[in-house]
Order: structure tokens, then sequence, then C-alpha cells
């Protein structure tokens, strides 16, 4: 059987901030729904995607309440596509910079997410078919 | 005192939060007594066009359930008496006609904003 190919994204933008990690975590859900590997280097505000204590909220503005609401979060969105990928027998390795993770204190992430470094990100970009860097502007 | 709130950035955080970051401010300094007034300039212009559909948004068994809607948000602003104001040039650099847009918004040339501004006490481009 044909080794499964991999595909590596490295992600700077933090959460709720524009559409640009929501943009990468659809292509990373595409790429899983196609069988690939996916390796996430989470460098910068981006090692706060899958923080855990991001935390729903009512919205006043709109007039409703925190069900009502239903406030997505990303912390959720990165457990789903890890989910996904579970379901479908593929890997999704997603590694938050350390340095990255102390400088902001988003030590809680959720499970699956490791800690690392450059090191990790070269090591994934030559293991990998392609390398898509999605920076922050 | 009166302030302008430009609004260049667009869709910025709209996914997660469900609203566009600064229009919420404006909504809730609004609610709180303050004189404001929205330009919107750049791809913000977009804010104001019609049928715009934001939902659908899934990861995995992870759906959002309340997609934005910044068009009805831009028309709630209006409707609490909140002036907006689009970049006529902005907007048709987009391709877009004034008849796309909600109503109410009043659309300003570039060389009005000079203008525009002095209207106002406050001019905090976001």
């Amino acid at each position: 059987m044909a080794e499964r190919k991999a595909l590596t994204f490295a992600l700077m933008d933090p959460p709720y901030e524009n559409e640009r990690t929501t943009t990468a975590l659809r292509l990373i859900e595409a790429a899983i729904r196609k069988g690939y590997d996916v390796n996430v280097f989470a460098y910068e505000g981006a090692v706060a995607v899958p923080f855990t204590k991001q935390a729903r909220h009512p919205n006043p503005v709109h007039g409703r309440d925190l069900e009502q609401e239903d406030h997505p979060l990303p912390h959720r969105w990165v457990a789903a596509l890890m989910e996904e990928a579970r379901r479908r027998g593929v890997k999704l390795d997603w590694v938050n910079c350390g340095l990255c993770v102390d400088e902001r204190g988003v030590f809680e992430a959720i499970e699956g997410v490791r800690r690392g470094g450059p090191a990790e990100f070269w090591k994934f970009a030559e293991s990998s078919a392609n390398t898509l860097v999605i920076p922050t502007k | 005192m009166k302030a302008l709130q430009i609004v260049e950035t667009a869709y910025r955080a709209t996914l997660e939060e469900q609203d566009d970051t600064v229009l919420w401010l404006t909504h809730s300094m609004k609610g709180a007594g303050a004189d404001l007034a929205v330009l919107l300039r750049g791809n913000a212009v977009n804010y104001v066009v019609r049928g715009q559909d934001a939902s659908g948004l899934r990861f995995g068994q992870e759906a959002q359930t309340r997609p934005p809607r910044i068009p009805d948000d831009v028309a709630s602003l209006l409707a609490k008496g909140v002036p907006v104001f689009v970049v006529r040039e902005d907007f048709e650099e987009r391709g877009l006609d004034e008849k796309d847009a909600i109503e109410g918004v009043q659309f300003v040339a570039r060389r009005e904003l000079p203008e525009l501004f002095e209207r106002f006490d406050r001019v905090w481009h976001w």
C-alpha cells in the first residue's frame, strides 16, 4: 500500500483576528478529508488557536444570551479537526511553538497539541509533500 | 462629543465573534449614550452589500450555528441613529453599484472626506 502523503501548514495569526486562520482550518479539513496526514506548526499568535480557556459569552448587542449566541471557539474547531482525523484514520500533528506559548502564557491547549520548536517545523517540511505558510499581516 | 469610527479592515474576527469588532463596539457605546458615526472604506465597504450569506461553516462535527449578518448589523446601527458613510470610489472599484447597498447608508467621495472629518470632534481609524 502506498504511503500516505503529508502536508504541512505553518500558521501565524492569533484567533479572533481575521479570516486567515479560519481559511487555514478549512484547508486543513479539506486535506484530512482527502486522506492526507497533516502537520501544523503554530507560531507566534497562532499558539492561542487551540487555547482551551477561550470562553463563550452572551451578546447584548444581538440581544442573545449565552446559549442563544452559541459562540464558536477556535479551540473547539481544532478539537473537531483532531476528531475528524482520528475518524478517518489519518494523523493531525499540531505543534505549538513552545517559546511563543511561554511569552503569551497560553499553556492550556486541547489534547493532542504538543510543544515544539523551529526544528520540528523543519522536520515537518522535510517529510511533507508540500508546505503552506499562512503568515500574519 | 461626536466621534467618527473609520472601519477599513474588513471581516476581522467576524466568523469567530459573529459580528464585526468595531461595529459591535459602536453598537455598545451607542447604547451607553455615545454620539457616533461610521465610515466604511477599503474592503469594509462590502459590509453594506445585500444578500451576503456566511452560513455553513463547519469543522468536523463542530458547526457554527450563528453566522455573522454584517449588513443587518449595519442596518441596526442606522436604526439606532448612527449615520453610516461609505467611500464611493472604494465601492465602485470593487465592481459594486449603489443599488447593491442596504438602504440608508450615505456615499461620500474621497475628496469630501476632510469636510466630513471636520464635522467630528474625534476621528478613530481602526
